[in-house]
C-alpha cells in the first residue's frame, strides 16, 4: 500500500513537472488574439472594426512582443449569429492556435463562444456584451467581462429616477435574451426601490415602426417609459416617442445608449435623456488623449466597448508578462491579482467571478446649443462607484 | 371610456390608424415591386436597397448640398429612377431572356453590394434626419395624438399609389404598357418602342422605392439595413396580393399594415410573423393571391 502511494506521488509529481515545463513561456512561440465581432450588422459601430483597431493600438503600445515573442491579431465577423461565432472560435482554437478570444458583442454570440472557450480552457475577454450571465448563471473561471452589464445599467439609470419620485414604469423591450435580461433586472431595481412596473411590450428585434408600442406606453399612465433595447431599435423607438409627443408628457429612459446612437439622434429629440455609460471620451485629459489617438485611426470617437477593449487587452498582455507564460490559468490568476488602472478602468478590480468592477458614469445628452463640437454629446452628471453599479458576486462563481 | 370585450375602443382606433399609416408605406413599396414584376417579369430584390438609397440620398442632399426635404422628395426619386434605368440597361437587360432566377440573383447581389458599401462608409448606427418644419407638431384627435408628419405620409403615399394605378389601368399610356409586355413583337409592329417602355417602367417602379425612402427618412433611422428589414415583408405582401396585381398590391399593403398594427396591440411578439402566417394561409386557399388571376 505504501509503495502504491509512493508510486502515485511520483506520477503526480512527474505530471506536475511536465505541465509546469509546458506552461512556462509562450505556447507556439506566439500570442494570438482572436477578435470576434459583428463587422457589418447592427452592432458593427459599437464594437466591430473599432474593436479590432483598439486591440491593434494596445498591441502596438505594448511594444508588439511579450516575453520576446510576437503578438498576432486575427479577426472575424460573427454576423451576430451564435453558430457562426462558435464555429469560428472552435476553428481558431483547434487549427490556428489562438490563445484568447475577445471582442464579443451580441450576448447570444458571447454565450455560445464562451462555452467553447471554457471547454478548451481558453480565456474570453468580453468587451461589449450586456448580459450579466457570463459572470452569474453562466460564469466560468475563464470569463472576463469588462465594460458594463445590465445590472450596472439598471442601477445607474433606473435607481436614481425611482428615488426622484418616478415610480410608475412602462417598458418597451427588445424581444430577445438581452432585452429580457435588462427588463428583468430593471424591474427588480424598481420594485426594491418602491416603484412599480405598470406594463411592458415586447417588440421583435429590428422592428421598424414603434408607433403602436408608443401609443400603448402613452395609454399606460406611466411616469417613465424605459427603452430596454439597443442600437437601431433604441434610435427608432426614441424617435417615434418624440414624434408622438410622448417625450413631452412622460420621461423616456434609454437603458443602453452608446455614443454612436447618441450621434445618430437629433439633439432636439434626445437632449436631457440620462444614460449609464462605462466610459466617455471627454471625461478628463487621460480619456481625451487616448480617444484622440483612436479617432485619428478610426474616424469616430470610441464607444465604451471600444475603449474597454483597449483597456482589457492591455491588462491581459501585462498579465502574461507578469506570469511569464500565456497559459490560461496562470494569466487569469495574474489578471485578478493586479488591479486594472488606466484611462478607462477607474477604482477598478477584477473580481474572482471575472466581473471587472469600475466607476460608471451617469450622463445626460446635451442639447444642440451647449455642444461645442459634433462629438460633444454628454454631460457627466455623476460618477457611480463600481460596487454600487454592479451586481454582487455569487458564491458559486468565486473562482480563486 | 367605451370598451368592448374589455378592449379600450379608443386605444384600438389609435392602433388601426397607425396600422393604416404603416400600410401606406407597404403599399408604396409593394406597388413598385408589383409593377416591375407584373409588367416586366423581373423579381427585383434590389427594391429594398433602393428604398435605403432614397433615404440616404435625402440625407446627402441636405448635408452636402443644402437641398431641403421638399426638393428631395421630387429630386431623389428622379435620381433613383435614373440609376435604375442605367441598371436596367447595362445589367438587367443582358439577362432579360434568361430564367427569372437570374434577375433575382442579380438584383439580390446589387442589394448586398449597396448595403455593404453604405455600411462601410456610414456605419451601421444610422444618421439623423429632421422632420421638415412645416410638418412638425401634431393634431389631437379624440383617441390619439396624430403627428402631422404621419398624416402627410398616408396622404402622399395614397395619392402616389392611386395615381399610378390609374395611369396603368385607365389611360392610353397604361394600355400601351400592358400591351407591350403582353406581346412585344406585335406592339413593335405598331411602331411602339417597347425596349424604351420597359426601361422607363423599371425606372418608375424603382423610383417609387426612392420616394418611399425619402418619406421614411425623418421617422425611421436612416441606416444601411433599413431596406433589407422591410423588403421581405413587402415581398410577402406582393405574394398575398397576387404577383403582379397592381391594385392588389396597394390594397394588400394597406390591409397588412392594419393586420400588423392589431397584432402589435394584442400580441406584439408575433408582429413580425403575422404577415407570413397570412401569406401561408392565402397561398393554401388561393394560390394566385387575393387579387391575382389564376394561371
Amino acid at each position: 500500500m505504501k509503495a502504491m502511494k509512493k508510486t502515485l506521488l511520483a506520477v503526480a509529481m512527474t505530471v506536475a513537472a511536465t505541465t509546469g515545463v509546458q506552461a512556462a513561456g509562450i505556447s507556439n512561440d506566439v500570442v494570438k488574439i482572436g477578435v470576434l465581432v459583428d463587422m457589418g450588422g447592427v452592432y458593427a459601430d459599437i464594437c466591430g472594426q473599432g474593436c479590432v483597431t483598439a486591440v491593434e493600438m494596445a498591441v502596438e503600445d505594448f511594444g508588439g512582443t511579450v516575453l520576446g515573442k510576437p503578438i498576432e491579431i486575427v479577426s472575424a465577423d460573427d454576423q451576430n449569429k451564435p453558430d457562426v461565432g462558435s464555429a469560428k472560435v472552435r476553428q481558431w482554437i483547434e487549427n490556428d492556435n489562438v490563445d484568447v478570444v475577445t471582442g464579443l458583442v451580441a450576448s447570444s454570440v458571447t454565450g455560445a463562444a464562451t462555452k467553447v472557450l471554457t471547454d478548451a480552457k481558453k480565456i474570453a475577454l468580453i468587451s461589449t456584451s450586456a448580459s450579466n450571465a457570463f459572470t452569474t448563471k453562466a460564469c466560468s473561471p475563464y470569463n472576463v467581462h469588462w465594460t458594463y452589464n445590465v445590472a450596472a445599467l439598471a442601477n445607474g439609470t433606473v435607481k436614481p429616477m425611482v428615488a426622484a419620485g418616478k415610480k410608475k414604469w412602462f417598458f418597451i423591450t427588445a424581444d430577445y435574451a438581452f432585452g429580457h435580461a435588462l427588463e428583468g433586472i430593471a424591474t427588480k431595481v424598481i420594485e426594491s426601490s418602491g416603484g412599480e412596473v405598470v406594463g411592458a411590450v415586447r417588440a421583435p428585434f429590428g422592428t421598424t415602426d414603434f408607433s403602436s408600442y408608443v401609443l400603448q406606453a402613452q395609454a399606460s399612465g406611466a411616469d417613465v417609459v424605459g427603452l430596454a433595447n439597443a442600437g437601431g431599435d433604441f434610435v427608432n423607438s426614441l424617435k417615434t416617442a418624440a414624434e408622438f409627443g410622448l417625450t413631452e408628457t412622460t420621461d423616456v429612459a434609454g437603458l443602453l445608449v452608446f455614443t454612436n446612437n447618441a450621434l445618430a439622434l437629433d439633439p432636439a429629440i434626445a437632449a436631457g435623456m440620462k444614460a449609464t455609460s462605462g466610459f466617455y471620451w471627454d471625461m478628463d485629459d487621460q480619456t481625451r488623449e487616448w480617444s484622440a489617438r483612436f479617432k485619428a485611426r478610426h474616424g469616430v470617437i470610441p464607444s465604451m466597448g471600444q475603449a474597454g477593449q483597449y483597456s482589457m487587452t492591455m491588462h491581459y498582455l501585462n498579465a502574461i508578462k507578469a506570469a511569464g507564460t500565456d497559459e490560461s490559468d496562470a494569466v487569469m490568476k495574474k489578471m485578478k491579482e493586479t488591479k486594472p488602472d488606466d484611462f478607462f478602468a477607474r477604482n477598478a478590480t477584477l473580481r474572482n467571478d471575472g466581473r471587472m468592477v469600475h466607476d460608471m458614469l451617469l450622463v445626460s445628452i446635451k442639447d444642440a446649443a451647449s455642444r461645442k463640437s459634433p462629438d460633444d454629446i454628454y454631460n457627466i452628471e455623476e460618477v457611480i462607484p463600481g460596487d454600487v453599479a454592479f451586481n454582487p458576486m455569487l458564491p458559486e462563481c468565486d473562482f480563486k | 371610456m367605451a370598451t368592448i370585450f374589455g378592449i379600450n375602443l379608443f386605444a384600438l382606433s389609435g392602433q388601426l390608424l397607425v396600422g393604416l399609416i404603416n400600410g401606406s408605406f407597404y403599399a408604396l413599396l409593394s406597388l413598385g415591386l408589383a409593377i416591375i414584376f407584373g409588367l416586366l417579369k423581373i423579381i427585383n430584390f434590389a427594391q429594398g436597397a433602393m428604398y435605403m438609397l432614397g433615404a440616404f440620398f435625402a440625407w446627402m442632399a441636405l448635408n452636402y448640398m443644402g437641398i431641403n426635404y421638399w426638393w428631395a422628395l421630387i429630386l431623389v426619386p428622379i435620381a433613383i429612377g435614373l440609376l435604375a434605368i442605367l441598371m436596367e440597361r447595362f445589367l438587367v437587360r443582358p439577362i432579360a431572356n434568361e430564367d427569372h432566377l437570374y434577375s433575382l440573383l442579380l438584383t439580390f447581389g446589387i442589394a448586398l453590394v449597396l448595403q455593404g458599401a453604405f455600411t462601410h462608409i456610414y456605419g451601421s448606427s444610422g444618421l439623423p434626419y429632421q422632420i421638415p418644419d412645416e410638418l412638425k407638431g401634431g393634431t389631437k384627435l379624440p383617441f390619439m395624438y396624430l403627428p402631422n408628419y404621419r398624416a402627410w405620409i398616408i396622404v402622399s403615399s395614397l395619392v402616389v399609389c392611386f395615381s399610378t394605378w390609374w395611369v396603368i389601368e385607365k389611360t392610353k399610356l397604361g394600355a400601351y404598357l400592358r400591351a407591350g409586355t403582353e406581346n412585344p413583337q406585335l406592339m413593335q409592329g405598331f411602331g411602339i418602342n417597347v425596349p424604351l417602355i420597359t426601361t422607363l417602367t423599371f425606372g418608375f417602379g424603382v423610383a417609387l422605392a426612392g420616394f418611399a425612402g425619402v418619406l421614411a427618412a425623418p421617422v425611421y433611422s436612416v441606416s444601411p439595413d433599413m431596406g433589407s428589414n422591410i423588403l421581405i415583408v413587402v415581398f410577402a405582401i406582393v405574394v398575398i396580393g397576387g404577383m403582379g396585381s397592381i391594385g392588389g398590391a396597394i390594397l394588400t399593403g394597406l390591409m397588412m399594415g392594419v393586420v400588423e398594427g392589431l397584432t402589435k396591440f394584442f400580441y406584439p411578439e408575433a408582429s413580425t410573423t403575422v404577415i407570413f402566417l397570412f401569406m401561408v394561409i392565402v397561398l393554401l386557399v388561393k394560390p394566385a393571391g387575393l387579387f391575382g388571376k389564376e394561371a
